[in-house]
């Protein structure tokens, strides 16, 4: 019998939400001791299946199979019991525990009642071995770094004898050495006979450890291919359904005066004692794109609302075209011209209970233009905001007056992009402005970050994507742990040397240049 | 063809009228009433299934005969309703408003006791008066939240104390005022008492007048205004407020003033109403109890959804079936009974939210899936659909780790 080979079959799986068909029969079977990778974009159904086979959505349709036998999963801990495992995007760990307290969590081994710590340690120990996870069980976990963070949610994995391992994009918090570090594991792994499940969006990943693929878009299966018998550009069409261009578009940039010139910032830390930004200096000219990259929370976040008033600094100088603004009110800094995508869309840069023409007069209602004597002029404001909804091109259901919380995560982002792009600005400040959305959008901001530079404007963008970093940008900065360790150029970098930065492995004394000069 | 036409524009009517948010939140508040009706009607057959018809009957049709004074007790708790609603607006939970009551009465009161104006700008100035003692009760918490980001619930649970008894305490030793056999305030000159509106058996003034007025200027300054702007985005969402550059710290303050200022103005319309016997007015009784009146504007505004219009007649429903309740007492009931059905009504009227809301989401997502056959583009949903599935694996793991 073929059936004999797949460890887990999810036959024909149909799950369906009010209004939407999430999973439309969707067969995917999983050979016992393979990496079989699951690609989409965002809202495909990847983690919709994903949860089916974890137990958290019970579907309409379709069956799954263990070694050919039916099972019903109703919740996680029958996902646990068949032997299926999940390392989260966002790791599940507490954080004040040690590495063996976390990993032995939930399943602790006891001897009259008593925790028997000898007996998880010399498991842990031979797993670790076993496997070249290399952990020190007695670290505490928020001592660690990520890379040794995710072997722990591995070993938690092996530790309960999990014989089906989920990766939910498990690269996403990682520097390409560490992403190198984490395939090896994982191809040892499945020579050891474990059944790994990959989700991705990144082709590189899954073109270099997996050994099938299966490509959903929009909710529907779009097929199961041999790795071997494919190329990226192949997938990358399965998945979009259409021909994409992967590289950005532009000219060469034209460096101006300088716009920002940030001097000596050192920024406290709301979650650690240190500092988050530590002495930091550099230069934005107009007319080009200076990229800050850098492996989340390494002070990116805090450096940008210190940068833009939400934060304040503990010492150091912000200049914005000439003009001390270091003490100036949010407010001050937005007309002084600083236009700034958050990182947060939903928790900073949108009202989500507010119309969309509310949202786009959220920097300027009090402008002359939108309001007399403290009257918002409704009339300015919907011309307004139908002359954005139609130069950037915002999709909604109702126009001006549909409540943005019912707008898809790229058209809230468009909203802003358009609110910020269309207010008078010097600089743009760009964080993340393509987390969580699809090709086709991601495409668009590109193309208008460059617009903006070719428009004169400078500006900033903080990612996380080295993809992004490298394509997008005229410059790179990369900041580890607060400081700035690296400025690059993005024609003569690779990812090799950015992931040295980035990790720390490699520094240059880039202050020098700002301090002297 | 044709009946494609008609279940187009059929959808189109229902989006009318199941988008528009204040026939949700009317229905809503209807549901909540009915039930709340129910339910008061079994506990009075529960109580004594002899009288229960009749009961109800009072209790439903009772504030008919009663109409002035249905507006008469409407006035103060439309004002502490309107108080507590406008600071809920930006997200603050008013719960002082007892206290600023309190305050604005005992100014509303000295004025009237030791000022000596002329008659035409007494009662006026007596009103300032009141408002000022409910802003200067506002400020307290408002200063404290904004400043030191002391939560407004714990201190203007305080306030409500220390206002009730520095009241108390400034009435009782001052004997201008004060009648210390009666426990209670003198009358107040007829000078200083708001004009009746002259319905009879009843003591309705301009104050309910007044207090409509007040509705509708917020409901003006809350739609139409920056400040209204503010006030909404910063209660819907602070951190995008903040990102705005709208001043919050300041704006906090100036909500909580004008919540004080509301309650105080209510304070002051309900002791300066006339009374119909001549020559007595309302007193105030010191007695070291919390004004109700507050806390029944809790009531109202959670009823009225916290709009200022919603809030005039929730006011008015809840102060007409007070008066049917103490009706009930007719036929043996104690008038407790009624503060029981307004409690239950409270009680439904959040889940009848949550129920309409549900209604809704099925409204509008027979009107998506319909959309969706004619032009299929699932992008935008399906997005949400994957990062709600997202959601649910991480509460879901974050349960095992607990």
């Amino acid at each position: 019998m073929e059936n004999e080979n797949y460890i887990i079959e999810m036959l024909n799986i149909t799950k369906e939400f009010p209004g939407i068909v999430a999973n439309d029969n969707i067969t995917l079977r999983l050979k016992k001791g393979e990496i079989h990778a699951l690609l989409g974009e965002n809202g495909a159904g990847k983690s919709t299946l994903m949860s089916v086979l974890f137990g958290l959505y019970q579907p309409e349709k379709g069956e799954i199979r263990k070694n050919g036998e039916v099972v019903k999963i109703n919740n996680p801990n029958d996902a646990n019991d068949l032997g299926i495992g999940m390392v989260h995007q966002h790791f599940r760990l507490v954080e004040v525990f040690t590495v063996l307290e976390n990993i032995i969590l939930g399943v602790e081994p006891t001897k009259n009642g008593f925790l028997d710590m000898d007996q998880a340690r010399e498991k842990v120990v031979d797993l670790s071995q076993r496997y070249g996870l290399k952990v020190d069980p007695d670290a505490v976990i928020e001592d660690i770094s990520v890379g040794m963070q995710q072997r722990v949610e591995i070993l938690k994995m092996l530790y309960r004898d999990n014989e089906i391992l989920i990766f939910d994009e498990p690269t996403a918090v990682l520097t390409p050495q560490e992403i190198a570090e984490l395939l090896q594991i994982m191809k040892d792994l499945a020579n050891e006979g474990k059944s790994i499940l990959f989700i991705s969006h990144k082709l590189n990943e899954i073109m270099a450890v997996a050994d099938r693929c299966t490509v959903l878009r929009k909710g529907k299966c779009m097929g199961t291919v041999e790795i071997k018998d494919t190329t990226k550009e192949e997938l990358s069409r399965m998945m979009v359904g259409r021909e994409v261009s992967l590289k950005v578009d532009k000219k060469e940039s034209q460096p101006g005066e300088v716009v920002l010139s940030i001097r000596n910032m050192t920024v406290p830390s709301k979650i650690h004692k240190n500092n988050a930004v530590r002495d930091v200096s550099f230069d934005v000219r107009r007319g080009e794109i200076v990229c800050i990259a850098g492996i989340d929370g390494n002070g990116q976040t805090e450096l940008v609302q210190a940068l833009t008033g939400l934060e304040k600094m503990l010492t150091g100088s912000i200049n914005l075209c000439g003009k001390d603004i270091s003490k100036a009110s949010i407010r001050e800094r937005s007309v002084a011209g600083i236009s700034h995508i958050p990182e947060d869309r939903q928790k900073y840069g949108l009202v989500l209970d507010y119309t969309l023409e509310e949202n786009l007069v959220l920097q300027r209602y009090w402008q002359p233009q939108f309001q007399n004597k403290g009257f918002i002029k409704f009339d300015e404001v919907r011309k307004y905001a139908l002359r954005l909804i139609e130069k950037f091109d915002i999709r909604s259901g109702q126009g001006p007056i549909t409540i943005v919380r019912s707008m898809s995560g790229g058209n809230q982002q468009k909203a802003i992009i358009a609110r910020e792009m269309d207010k008078d600005h010097e600089l743009l400040v760009a964080v993340q402005p393509t987390r969580g959305l699809d090709v086709g959008a991601i495409e668009y901001i590109h193309k208008m970050l460059v617009e903006g530079r070719d428009n004169g404007k400078a500006v900033l963008l903080v990612s996380l994507e080295l993809d992004e970093v490298l394509n997008v940008s005229d410059r790179i900065l990369v900041m580890y742990e607060g400081e700035i360790v690296g400025e690059l150029d993005p024609k003569e970098t690779t990812d090799e040397e950015l992931g040295l930065y980035m990790s720390g492995a490699k520094r240059d004394n880039v202050k020098e240049i700002y301090n002297a000069g | 063809m044709q009946d494609k036409n008609g279940m187009n524009s059929k959808t189109k009517e229902k989006k009318k009228i199941s988008d528009i948010k204040g026939f949700s939140s009317f229905t809503s508040a209807l549901m909540a009433i009915v039930v709340g009706l129910l339910f008061g009607f079994i506990v009075m057959l529960l109580a004594n299934p002899n009288n229960a018809v009749a009961g109800f009957r009072y209790v439903l049709l009772g504030g008919l005969g009663r109409f002035g004074d249905v507006l008469y007790f409407a006035t103060p708790i439309l004002m502490t309703g309107l108080s507590v609603a406008f600071a809920f607006k930006m997200g603050l939970f008013n719960i002082g408003a007892s206290g600023q009551y309190t305050m604005g009465m005992f100014f509303t009161l000295y004025v009237a006791f030791m000022f000596n104006l002329p008659p035409s700008i007494h009662w006026i100035v007596a009103i300032l008066a009141g408002m000022i003692g409910g802003m200067l009760w506002g400020f307290i918490p408002g200063i404290f939240k904004s400043l030191l980001n002391v939560n407004e619930v714990i201190t203007s649970i305080m306030t409500n104390y220390i206002g009730m008894y520095l009241v108390d305490m400034l009435i009782r030793s001052n004997e201008a005022m004060y009648i210390p056999s009666m426990t209670r305030t003198k009358y107040i000159p007829q000078q200083v008492q708001i004009r009746s509106l002259g319905i009879a058996g009843s003591n309705v003034n301009f104050g309910v007048i007044f207090a409509i007025l007040i509705a509708i200027l917020l409901y003006v300054v809350l739609q139409k205004t920056t400040f209204g702007y503010e006030l909404k985005a910063t209660g819907y969402n602070k951190h995008a407020a903040e990102y705005a550059g709208m001043n919050g710290k300041r704006n906090i303050i100036l909500t909580m003033v004008i919540a004080g200022a509301l309650s105080g103005l209510g304070g002051a319309f309900a002791i300066l109403a006339p009374s119909e016997i001549i020559g007595s007015s309302m007193t105030y009784e010191p007695i070291n109890v919390i004004a109700a009146n507050g806390f029944n504007g809790i009531a109202v505004a959670l009823l009225g959804n916290s709009h200022p219009i919603g809030t005039i007649f929730s006011a008015l429903f809840i102060s007409y079936i007070q008066r049917g309740g103490t009706l009930a007492s007719l036929v043996g009931y104690k008038p407790e009974i009624i503060d029981l059905v307004i409690a239950v009504i409270i009680y439904f009227s959040a889940f009848a939210a949550i129920m309409s809301s549900g209604i809704r989401r099925i409204f509008s997502n027979r009107r998506e899936k319909e959309s969706l056959i004619t032009e299929p583009q699932i992008g935008e949903s399906s997005e949400n659909v994957d990062s709600g599935g997202n959601d649910e694996i991480e509460k879901n793991t974050n349960k095992e780790a607990e």
